[in-house]
């Protein structure tokens, strides 16, 4: 078996192999190197889920606060940082609470809207449109309105 | 000779009481079998993940204690709908075992190159990396010295290797820890009496606070460091936080009231 591998190997390494003989080879290579791995003979164990984690620290159980602390403004850095410490971890309980107060009311929102798509869709009307509503805006009695000005067909 | 039966007792009926090694406490709506994982009782929700930490271990029935002391138990946020509570014995020791997470005092021993080494109270002694330092950098090295004071946290640590620990977070900020000031006083108290201060609504630290200014760093593995404005109110400061262990809080309130008076 070795003086196949031999051959095999510098058979391999020459130039000018046909790829079909290289991939013969190569594939006969891998079935012996494959076939010298060793492995169990037993049968496939099945792993129970475990819902359990083990956890060797106290932190998360107790919920413990930040270990540096100071009082009474003895060390202003570590009373922001005791600050931002702490709340981070009461952050993390209450992710769920998005009760954010408004501050405008929804019914103003919805008057705004109203009026906000009025205001824009004027924006692109066409120049004749918007002198006709103009018209309509200064005099509160509505003026019949121009009939706008067509092509027309020359009669005969 | 009566064989004392432990009993597999219903973790629920434990919680509270003491607990000794080799007990073994069920699980209510533990899983019999992979087909069962989603086991919906009446109103029940699914199981979830349960956290069992310090002082119990998972057994095939249940948990299995490995410390005496009283069981606690702490039910979940419910942040996902019944993720599991937690379970873990409180203990008493002062001898501290690195953990991985842990917030620690250490006292730099020694210079060895790239690391320092770092006593924290354990059998073994911490390494510490120069470059665990916020901004630190191969060519700026942190101004540490032998005898200095390091708050940190651990980032390995287990039974078979050497504990490991860093100055910096995972984003890469210091967040308060690094090289502690040089004045102050460094106690050692037991571990019990840390978490007790630590708690969430700690009476005794509100109070003290409202003594006099001051600062002080708690390490997890039972160290204090205190420092107040003159070192009388520092040693005030040690005493209290020392005695409080063994002190009623009636006994307590009698403290800070004499002391007030000054």
């Amino acid at each position: 078996m070795q003086k196949n591998l031999c051959a095999c190997f510098f058979q391999f390494m020459q130039r000018g192999l046909d790829s079909e003989t290289k991939k013969q080879l190569e594939e006969e290579e891998k079935k012996i190197i494959s076939e010298e791995h060793w492995y169990l003979d037993l049968p496939e164990l099945k792993e129970k889920e475990s819902f359990i984690i083990e956890e060797r620290s106290f932190m998360p159980c107790e919920d413990l606060l930040y270990g540096r602390m100071s009082f009474k403004g003895f060390n202003p850095e570590i009373e922001k940082l005791m600050i931002q410490m702490n709340s981070r971890y009461k952050k993390e309980e209450i992710e769920a609470d998005d009760t954010a107060e408004a501050d405008v009311s929804d019914e103003e929102m919805a008057r705004r809207y109203e009026t906000l798509v009025g205001t824009i869709g004027k924006k692109f009307l066409k120049k004749r449109d918007q002198r006709v509503l103009q018209d309509e805006d200064e005099n509160s009695n509505m003026r019949p309105s121009k009939a706008k000005k067509m092509f027309l067909k020359p009669q005969d | 000779m009566a064989a004392a039966e432990t009993g597999a007792l219903p973790t629920e009926e434990r919680v509270g009481q003491v607990v000794l090694p080799g007990d073994v406490l069920l699980l209510p709506s533990h899983p019999e079998a992979d087909g069962e994982r989603l086991w919906l009782g009446p109103g029940a929700a699914l199981p979830g993940r349960l956290v069992c930490g310090p002082g119990l271990r998972s057994c095939g029935a249940g948990l299995l204690v490995t410390k005496c002391g009283l069981l606690r138990h702490r039910q979940s946020g419910g942040a996902g709908g019944g993720s599991g509570g937690a379970y873990w014995v409180d203990s008493q020791q002062k001898r501290y075992v690195p953990v991985k997470g842990d917030h620690v005092i250490g006292i730099v021993t020694l210079k060895a190159g790239d690391i320092f080494k770092v006593d924290v109270g354990g059998s073994e002694q911490a390494s510490l990396s120069y470059l665990a330092f916020e901004g630190a950098t191969k060519r700026n090295r942190p101004n540490v010295q032998v005898g200095d004071l390091i708050y940190g946290q651990f980032v390995v640590a287990n039974k078979d290797m050497e504990p490991e620990m860093v100055c910096i977070d995972s984003s890469g900020r210091a967040n308060g820890m690094g090289v502690i000031g040089h004045e102050g006083l460094l106690f050692k108290v037991s571990l019990g009496l840390i978490r007790k201060l630590l708690a969430p609504n700690c009476e005794i630290i509100q109070e003290l606070g409202q003594l006099y200014p001051f600062e002080v760093v708690f390490g997890m593995n039972g160290r204090i460091w205190v420092k107040a404005k003159t070192i009388q109110q520092t040693l005030i400061v040690a005493n209290i936080l020392e005695a409080c262990e063994h002190m009623t809080p009636e006994q307590r309130t009698q403290a800070f009231a004499k002391l007030s008076e000054r």
